[in-house]
């Protein structure tokens, strides 16, 4: 983690325009009544716009005040998320270089160069004119279009350090190049055009209704007309042990939600479907070798599971 | 294996080189008999998806009309769909596509995925730094809304509101229950599981948290049916999907491709080949930085699916492919991703705080070979203390790639201990 602190220099007050505070009173209606502090991110996120690209300690206080939050929540945000800058950045612009390993292998370190020789030697300094500053940033999800930075709400794609200076000289005049690949590729098209995507009747709307045939022929039927979903875990999982004989409509195969959710956590999918569509009701015993299970295994999310065998070679 | 048909492909505008507006979208085939589709009831939808063999594409590769079905039928809360479009994997680089490019896709497959789950209600929370991408979905929600597709008294029957919603920069919102911490409005910290999010998420109330590719095929495999999406692939590993292809190739690209393509014709048809040649490759990442390594000789025969990575070792994760030829510094490579891990855990947990600052720092010290030969098996011990060990699976992210770098290229480290040693000796002499 990152240890953001505020600014020392801190502004006295800080106000919404009238604008800014419509906007934020609608924002706050996407959710729904009482949890109005879903809102802080893109409130806030306006008021560092308002600001001019930074968070000041006034605004924190403000923005706590209109969503009902303790002032100590919102400094949370502000310090958490690192796209809060908690400095004044670059009046022109504020350069964020993706580092990450992607960018890195193609070339993210003379981007970085580019930005300590022109700019200043940290990141989050002002230059000397006041007109950029930067930041090495965390993966941006262009990864395909390595390396880039992102200036405001663009990001400059397929960058050389050359091409990175032309960039970093076209803000300095205020005439920035268009965003995306700077190399002329279009998003994250291969380089010289497509290799997929050329047949022409995905375009022309040829494919337009072809497949209903397929439903219409027997309409609403083609699932049974008994809803015999195999595993419908309904109820809330406070028992230990399954409740399946507790009301006449669990006639049918229950699995104990609670067994389905320690199977899910421990990456057991396989064992899972294999359970949850053999239909048959789970015995206390089973769920209990089952927590047994999910305890030995531990929790092994994204798919991976290193093997056990890894021990030091001595 | 063949190259996947055009007419099998469900991303249609993966590029933008067509229009993305409503209208275009729908001569793509989008939003089409989406009624129809309604017509067949929830519990269709959700068996039809359970059949298809869809995998969730974010990673973990839970099976999705699996999750669905954890859902209550009956319950006095009202119920969330949540789409992860917070997509912060290093390598990854699909979902921004589908959300500028292709944003009619997921709209309809977030109504056709709330209907199933009784959900009136659905939060798209995209990362923060995406804001054209979101742009570009608001400008898809205003049309649909227009269109009276979604929203209030639509025309399929079913009320259903869509918000966007997104984060500030933090990769850790990415974990589902961070991700709804986020939601609501706090720091992105995970939750303690059991209770899962189908029975208390968003506000406490039911919610199924889905990413934004496994979301976005929906429509097209209820249209064209579980048994045409199972069909491709290979068993347990059905569809296609998006492959994000980065570094050391000589075409950078996404392309959707068939799963269990051949690693090295999906990098050769798609991606001009590995810079210098394919011999020149020197390991492959190949689902993410959260996964470990593959080296070279195990590449040659590699098929991209869940059940043969795992076979490596690795992990299909969300499919992002990161190339690395003869030229790259690997320790450095992975040392930067323990970086990477460094700067986004979120602090909650010890293991993952303290560990992944010293994993990086150890790291960094190895690059340079500054290091001693037994240093290389506590770091490895460290690793095996920091997974498993913390509330969310980004301490196992952070361990992984460390543990694959250790597996596969030891002696490349030791080599360094060796050289940094013996020149520090002269220099002593």
């Amino acid at each position: 983690m990152a240890v953001r602190r505020l600014h020392p220099d801190q502004p006295a007050q800080f106000a919404f325009t009238p604008e800014n505070l419509a906007w934020a009173n609608a924002t706050m209606a996407n959710y729904p009544p009482g949890k109005q502090a879903s809102a802080v991110i893109p409130v806030l996120w306006r008021a560092q716009e308002q600001i001019g690209g930074w968070i000041t300690e006034p605004a924190i206080r403000v923005v706590a005040d209109l969503l009902g939050m303790a002032h100590i929540r919102v400094l949370e945000i502000a310090t958490f998320y690192t796209m809060f800058q908690l400095a004044p950045i670059g009046s022109k612009a504020h350069i964020q270089v993706c580092g990450t390993t992607p960018c890195m292998l193609r070339g993210a370190r003379d981007l970085v160069k580019v930005c300590k020789n022109r700019i200043a030697s940290d990141p989050f300094h002002v230059s000397p004119d006041g007109a950029f500053s930067w930041e090495e940033v965390e993966c941006l999800g262009s990864c395909a279009n390595a390396p880039m930075v992102q200036i405001g709400a663009d990001t400059y794609e397929d960058l050389t350090p050359q091409g990175f200076e032309a960039l970093l000289d076209g803000f300095a005049k205020g005439s920035p190049p268009a965003p995306g690949s700077q190399i002329g590729r279009t998003a994250s098209c291969p380089e010289g055009g497509p290799t997929t995507l050329t047949d022409p009747s995905l375009f022309d709307g040829s494919r337009v209704g072809k497949w209903q045939k397929r439903l219409s022929a027997a309409p609403g039927g083609a699932a049974p007309a008994t809803p015999a979903a195999p595993v419908a875990p309904s109820t809330p999982p406070a028992p230990a042990a399954p409740a399946a004989s507790a009301s006449p409509a669990q006639a049918q195969p229950f699995v104990h939600p609670a067994a389905l959710a320690a199977m899910a956590n421990a990456g057991l999918v396989k064992e899972l479907e294999d359970r949850s569509t053999s239909g048959k009701p789970m015995s206390a015993g089973e769920l209990a070798s089952l927590a047994q299970l999910a305890r030995v295994k531990g929790p092994t999310a994204y798919g991976a599971r290193p093997d056990a065998t890894d021990g030091p070679k001595e | 294996m063949a190259m996947l048909a055009d007419h099998d492909r469900i991303f249609t505008n993966l590029y933008g080189l067509h229009d993305q507006g409503l209208k275009a979208a729908m001569r793509r085939g989008q939003w089409d008999g989406t009624k129809l589709l309604i017509e067949q009831g929830h519990d269709w939808i959700i068996n039809e998806m359970k059949q298809s063999g869809l995998r969730g594409r974010g990673g973990a590769g839970f099976p999705t009309g699996l999750k669905w079905s954890f859902m209550p039928k009956a319950d006095p809360r009202p119920s969330y769909l949540v789409i992860n479009a917070d997509e912060s994997e290093p390598g990854s680089c699909k979902d921004r596509e589908i959300l500028r490019h292709d944003p009619q896709l997921l709209i309809e497959g977030a109504l056709l995925a709330s209907y199933a789950m009784r959900a009136h209600n659905c939060y798209i929370y995209l990362r923060g730094e995406y804001i054209r991408e979101r742009e570009a979905l608001q400008r898809a929600v205003d049309e649909a809304y227009a269109a009276k597709l979604i929203g209030k008294n639509n025309i399929h029957g079913w009320d259903f509101e869509l918000y966007l919603h997104h984060g500030a920069g933090a990769y850790i919102c990415g974990e589902e229950t961070a991700l709804l911490e986020s939601l609501e409005g706090k720091k992105g910290q995970p939750r303690l599981k059991p209770p899962f999010p189908a029975n208390v998420g968003l506000y406490g109330a039911p919610t199924t948290i889905n990413n934004v590719e496994s979301i976005a095929v929906v429509p097209d495999i209820l249209r064209r049916g579980a048994t045409w999406f199972a069909s491709l692939g290979k068993p347990n590993n059905a569809g296609t999907k998006l492959f994000q292809i980065s570094g050391h190739v000589n075409k950078p690209c996404v392309v959707e491709e068939e799963m269990g393509i051949p690693l090295r014709q999906l990098i050769e048809e798609h991606s001009g080949g590995v810079r210098g040649g394919w011999d020149n490759l020197l390991a492959v990442i190949p689902g993410g930085s959260s996964v470990p390594l593959v080296p070279a000789d195990m590449c040659h025969d590699l098929t991209m699916d869940f059940d043969a990575l795992l076979k490596v070792k690795s992990g299909l994760g969300t499919a992002a492919i990161i190339v690395m030829d003869k030229s790259t510094d690997v320790v450095r490579a992975i040392a930067r991703i323990s970086y990477f891990y460094k700067h986004e855990s979120c602090g909650q947990c010890t293991p993952c705080r303290e560990g992944t600052g010293w994993m990086w720092r150890v790291l960094e010290r190895m690059a340079e070979g500054r290091a001693e030969k037994r240093e290389i098996d506590l770091l490895l011990d460290v690793t095996k203390q920091v997974e498993g060990h913390t509330i969310c699976a980004l301490g196992d992210a952070a361990a992984w790639p460390v543990q694959g770098l250790i597996r596969h290229f030891r002696g490349e480290i030791e080599k360094r201990i060796d050289t940094y040693h013996s020149g520090h000796k002269e220099a002593a002499e």
